[in-house]
This record gives C-alpha cells, sequence and structure tokens, in this order.
C-alpha cells in the first residue's frame, strides 16, 4: 500500500486558521491500511482540531467524510453536495488524493492532512516498511524476490557495499542489508551461481527518469 | 600496457607497489593538498585522492587530482557514485584525463547520513560495478555509456575497492570475481588488522585465479592510539580490529602508543609481502601523512622503483 | 461582575467490566466515599476504548479522563489492557500537541477485589485535576451553556 503519517498538527492548524467550514476527508484504501487517513483517523483529527481552536476561543464547523478512494474521479464527485457548504477541505488521503480532490474543486483551497511516504507492506501490526521505489522495471524475478532499488540504502544493482555488517546496513543496525536478503534467499533457492551475473547499468527511463508517467490503456480508454 | 599508469607499470613489472591516500581540504586552500602530497613524496608510486570521504564536502578529487598532477604526483582519481549520474562521471573522467591523470577508483561511497550533508539526495545513478563496466568500456572501446564514440578516449588504469572484512563473508571472494569480470586493473583492500580473516579471503581469491586476473593491494593503517583502536573496533561498519591489537595498545603508554602503532603497521606490511597474490599495499594514513615515509622506509620498501 | 464558583473538575472514567467496574461496585457495597465528580463509563474491556472516545470526552468538556483496567496477566481478553495503555500513551501526546496537557488522561489498573484502590484513584485523580484547573476550552462550553 502506499503508507502516509499525519502531519505535524501545528502545521495543519496553520493552514486552516483562515477559514472557518473546513471538509475533512479520509480515505478507505492504503491511509485506512496504515491508519493513517481512514474513518477513524478523520474523527480523531477532526476533534483535535476542534479542541485547538476552541482553546483559541474559535469554534470550527467541521464536515466529515471519507471516501472508499481519492484518486478516482467517480469517488471525489461524491463531494459536489458537500463541497459549496465549506471553505476549504483537508484531505486524509495520499498525495494522489489530495491531488485529485484539489483538480476538481478547483475553487476551493485543499489541504494535505498527511505526508504520504512510500510504497510498503506490513511487516506486523503497527509497522509499514519500503518495499517498492516504482522503478518502472521490475527485477524482482532476478533479484529473489527482494528489491534493491526501494530496500538498498544505495540502491545497487551488484551489491552489497563494503559497509554491510551482520546482514544489517551501515547505515543502521535496525535497516536489513538488502543484498544480505537476496543471498540467503538465493542459497535458498539453490540459485547462487545468479550472483556473479552482473545486472547492467539501469535505464531511469522507466521510472521517474523521463518525467511524470502515464499509462494508457488502448482497450479501455476512449 | 593497457595505460600510461606509473602504477600499472610498477605492477607489470613485477615490483610490489606502494599507493597511500590524502585527504582534499574542507575550503578553496590547494597548498594544504600539495603539503600533505609532498609529505609522501617519493615514497609512494601513486596517491589517492578522496571524493567527498564520509560524505563530508571537500574540495572535489578531480581539482585536488589536477594539483597533485601538475606537481609532478601521480594522483588515483576516486570517484563515488553517490554524488554523480553518468553523465557527470564521464565528463570529469573525460576532463581528468585531459589534465594528464590515468588512474581512477571506481567506488559507491559512504551513505550521506554519516556526513555534513544528511538531507543531500544521494545519486547512485550506477554502483560501482556497472561504473568500472562503464569505464572500461571507455578505454577499451572508446564508447560512451549510451554508445556514441569518445574523441581520443580516456585510458584510464581501473582501480576499486574490495573489504574481505563486510559481512556476508562467503560473498566476497564471489563480489571480487564481479569486479574482475567488470574489467578492473587493481583492487585496494580496506584495512587490514584481522590477518587470518585476510588470509582466508585471499585463499578463496587465488582458488579462482583472480589474483591474477587483477593486482590486489592490501590496505594497512597505523593506529595512534588506544582511543582510535576501539573507534575503529567499534564504530566503523566494514571494519574488523581484532581484541589483541586493542589489548597491545591498550598495555602501551600513552606516550609510546604512536611508534607501537608505527610497529604494527610495519609488522602487517612485512607479513602481508610473504602472501602469494599481494602485489602491493595501500597505505592509509590519514591526517597523519607526515608518518608515511617512515613506515615505507622501516618496512624496507624505500627507495620505489624509478619508472619511466 | 462575574461569580466565582468553586471549580468542580468534570471526569470521565472508563472501566472494564471485569475488573475495575466491579472494583467500583465494591466501593459502593462497602460504602466507601469517592468524589461525585467520577461519571463511570463501563466498557467490555479496557481495551475497547478507543483513541476517538477519549478525545470526544474531552471535546465535549471533560477536565479529566481515566481508562481503568486490569491487572497485568489478569485481562478477561488477554491483552486488552496493554492495549489500553499503548493507546493511552497515545493519546497523551495528542493532547500535548493540541495544548490540553496529557497529565489530564491517565491510565489505572486495579483488580475486581479492589474496592479501596477504585475510590483512591478517583479521589486522587479529581484532586490532580482540580489543582490543574478547567480544561481550556471549557470556558466556550459554558458560555455556549
Amino acid at each position: 500500500m502506499i503508507t502516509a503519517e499525519r502531519k505535524p498538527i501545528d502545521e495543519i492548524i496553520e493552514y486552516i486558521r483562515p477559514f472557518q467550514k473546513i471538509l475533512l476527508v479520509g480515505c478507505n484504501e492504503c491511509v485506512t491500511v496504515c491508519s493513517a487517513g481512514g474513518r477513524k483517523e478523520v474523527g480523531i483529527l477532526s476533534s483535535m482540531l476542534q479542541m485547538a481552536f476552541l482553546k483559541q476561543g474559535k469554534s470550527l464547523q467541521m464536515l466529515e467524510h471519507t471516501l472508499e478512494r481519492q484518486c478516482d474521479p467517480e469517488y471525489v464527485e461524491e463531494l459536489v453536495s458537500m463541497i459549496d457548504g465549506v471553505d476549504a477541505v483537508v484531505s486524509m488521503a495520499c498525495g494522489c488524493g489530495v491531488q485529485e480532490v484539489a483538480r476538481r474543486y478547483r475553487n476551493k483551497p485543499v489541504f494535505p492532512a498527511v505526508n504520504t511516504k512510500f510504497m510498503g507492506a506490513s511487516e506486523r501490526q503497527g509497522v509499514w516498511a519500503e518495499r517498492c521505489a516504482g522503478c518502472g522495471d521490475c527485477l524482482l524475478g532476478i533479484t529473489a524476490g527482494i528489491c534493491p532499488i526501494a530496500r538498498c540504502s544505495k540502491q545497487l544493482m551488484n551489491g552489497p557495499c563494503g559497509g554491510s555488517t551482520n546482514g544489517k546496513c551501515e547505515i543502521s543496525p535496525e535497516v536489513d542489508c538488502a543484498w544480505a536478503l537476496i543471498w540467503e534467499r538465493l542459497k535458498a533457492l539453490n540459485l547462487t551461481e545468479r550472483y556473479e551475473e552482473i545486472i547492467p547499468a539501469k535505464d531511469w527511463r522507466n521510472g521517474r527518469g523521463a518525467g511524470p508517467r502515464k499509462i494508457v490503456r488502448e482497450d479501455l480508454a476512449e | 600496457m593497457k595505460t600510461e599508469s606509473v602504477l600499472e607499470k610498477v605492477l607489470r613489472s613485477g615490483n610490489f607497489a606502494v599507493t597511500s591516500e590524502c585527504g582534499p581540504p574542507r575550503g578553496a586552500v590547494p597548498a594544504k593538498i600539495l603539503e600533505k602530497a609532498n609529505m609522501l613524496g617519493d615514497y609512494v608510486d601513486a596517491v589517492n585522492v578522496t571524493d567527498n570521504q564520509t560524505a563530508m564536502v571537500r574540495m572535489s578529487s578531480f581539482a585536488a587530482s589536477v594539483f597533485l598532477r601538475q606537481a609532478g604526483l601521480h594522483p588515483i582519481l576516486q570517484m563515488v557514485t553517490r554524488d554523480r549520474n553518468r553523465l557527470a562521471m564521464q565528463a570529469d573522467i573525460i576532463g581528468a584525463y585531459s589534465h594528464g591523470i590515468n588512474t581512477m577508483l571506481c567506488l559507491s561511497g559512504d551513505h550521506p547520513k554519516f556526513g555534513d550533508h544528511p538531507m543531500a539526495a544521494a545519486v547512485h545513478d550506477i554502483d560501482s560495478i556497472q561504473f568500472i563496466q562503464m569505464v572500461r568500456k571507455m578505454r577499451d572501446e572508446g564508447k560512451f555509456q549510451g554508445g556514441a564514440d569518445i574523441e581520443n578516449p580516456p585510458k584510464m588504469f581501473i582501480g576499486a575497492a574490495a573489504n574481505p572484512f563486510a559481512d556476508p563473508f562467503e560473498l566476497r571472494v564471489a563480489r571480487l570475481a564481479k569486479k574482475v569480470a567488470a574489467g578492473v586493473d587493481f583492487i585496494q583492500t580496506q584495512c587490514i588488522f584481522n590477518l587470518d580473516k585476510f588470509e582466508l579471503w585471499m585463499e578463496g581469491v587465488r582458488k579462482r585465479g583472480l589474483h591474477e586476473k587483477c593486482f590486489i593491494l592490501a590496505g594497512v593503517t597505523p593506529i595512534k592510539t588506544v582511543g582510535m583502536a576501539r573507534y575503529m573496533k567499534n564504530k566503523v561498519p566494514g571494519m574488523d580490529v581484532p581484541q589483541h591489537i586493542v589489548d597491545r595498545m591498550a598495555a602501551t603508554p600513552k606516550e609510546k602508543q604512536a611508534d607501537e602503532g608505527i610497529t604494527i603497521c610495519v609488522e602487517m606490511i612485512q607479513r602481508l609481502r610473504q602472501i602469494e597474490g599481494v602485489a602491493g599495499i595501500h597505505l592509509m594514513a590519514i591526517e597523519w601523512e607526515h608518518k608515511v615515509p617512515e613506515i615505507v622506509q622501516k618496512a624496507g620498501l624505500y627507495p620505489r622503483p624509478k619508472i619511466q | 461582575m462575574t461569580t466565582q464558583e468553586p471549580f468542580e473538575p468534570v471526569i470521565i472514567a472508563f472501566c472494564c467490566h471485569y475488573c475495575a467496574y466491579t472494583a467500583a461496585d465494591m466501593a459502593g457495597t462497602r460504602r466507601l466515599c469517592y468524589p461525585a465528580n467520577v461519571s463511570i463509563i463501563r466498557v467490555p474491556c479496557s481495551g475497547k476504548v478507543d483513541a476517538l472516545h477519549i478525545l470526544k470526552a474531552f471535546e465535549k468538556g471533560a477536565d479529566g479522563v481515566y481508562v481503568a483496567g486490569c491487572l497485568d496477566g489478569d485481562c478477561h481478553f488477554k491483552n486488552g489492557n496493554h492495549r489500553a495503555s499503548r493507546r493511552v500513551a497515545y493519546v497523551q501526546k495528542l493532547l500535548n500537541d493540541i495544548g490540553i496537557g496529557s497529565e489530564r488522561l491517565a491510565m489505572f489498573k486495579m483488580s475486581a477485589g479492589m474496592g479501596e484502590r477504585f475510590a483512591e484513584v478517583a479521589k486522587e485523580f479529581t484532586e490532580t485535576i482540580r489543582a490543574l484547573g478547567p480544561t481550556p476550552i471549557r470556558s466556550l462550553h459554558r458560555d455556549a451553556a
């Protein structure tokens, strides 16, 4: 999922300070799974903001709503009945969602309530870790299912570097060395000879290198 | 001979090579790099010039190498993949070659978190092995990484680093094999204190004939104080300092520790010379460059062969 | 001229059915006094209390809130009281972020037979809150009322 974390409350307070009526929109997908911006978090943030402003003698009008997703125009359209009654929108979705809401409702200021972090997976309850960098040319098939671009601190495709210590990265004993992991997997799969095949320099055009990316499905797009 | 590199000539003529290292200044003060290099003088065959080492900004390795070259010394241009993309690297390589620099070291580089700009974006467009491939293509095929022809291609003697003490150990020979397959000409290892482990690695290296496909220079560092020994043992990733070395330094009175450190270093060099496949040493005496002549002499490696 | 009423804290206590609420019952049976400031909300387990419940209590004007659950190892639902402790710590941080103050929220643990402990906690916490004064958002609620 796309992971995110709520922004510091002071930052959100400053965004909405000039406004009276706020629409706080959550998202039922990724940010719900990582407990950052779902229905519950919308309730919590709404309560916190109310209290923060009450303390300063101001009573906010908060409208709370959670969409199934904010990255599809059909869902964003559902806000149309609520939008005229508010001065500003605060979205708890990832950056994709915030932008779609801003795009549809051009006349309302739209603010992000979370910092979108990374594409990752749950390691266990309450812990999410980065897994995918969206490089556009997946090499998991040759690295035994572990991504060196997302999980190696230096995105080495022919690692490990000389700083790998006890299976951990030189930057922290809490970060696994991706290449130590890859090597263990190769051993488990009896594919150790794969290690010496040099992975050539990457063509970053499949990734961010060629600018903002787009996918067009000819069979689906009208 | 693949290049005009003095280091290559020394190595190919069967001499035991000596290289050392100096770090450029943290400012526009060329006098400092020249001062360090002059301390090394003719006690070494070539001098590594580090590239933003430990991710701390210093005068660029390229600029510092040019100063050394102009002063008649033989710099080894260190370049890390952390700070530039393949365009900038190739541009710097042909630029450096145009200044008479013909020996270089291809490295990944320490993570920015260790340095003075932890907020910087690391580049890593290519890794050190892809880097070696790229430089070899420039030299042997006369082509840029993207495929176009190079006018007067740079004839670089290509080096890389090897760390027999990093984990996982079982991978470290295979990693060297990868660098050799990529086209590396010479290797400098991380500084050696754990001779047993190094000999184990060399055994694996010799078994695969890698010592005949590239020149291996064993890294050595003189320890100044017991504090330094402890720091390197505990705080530096990829460094292996056996307890007996720390104990030996600790047992030495403070005012004699520096001399003891030199003695340990010279002993290490003498033992390394006995190991089959070791073609030379890389003496890293950071901020202690003035001791290099003494160490080289005591190890019986002075004078250096005169190469034309 | 405003009349100075003595401040009587409004305290909400989320008490788990198996331990804390039963302890409250016991306090009642044994005629142990505890302040009327404390309003008890019975929950099946302290782990059922959500961050949102606590925040809403403060938003609606509570001066202090506490969650009371079972002693370590005694939770009827295994580790509900541990989850409650972690959640309370989390909400304490949120309360600090918005300037309400983490001291207004606490977590207590007791067994079903600890009637005295229940009364003691209720008394002590009420005094703690009395000393802190009314919740910073009280005035607006009062004016609204």
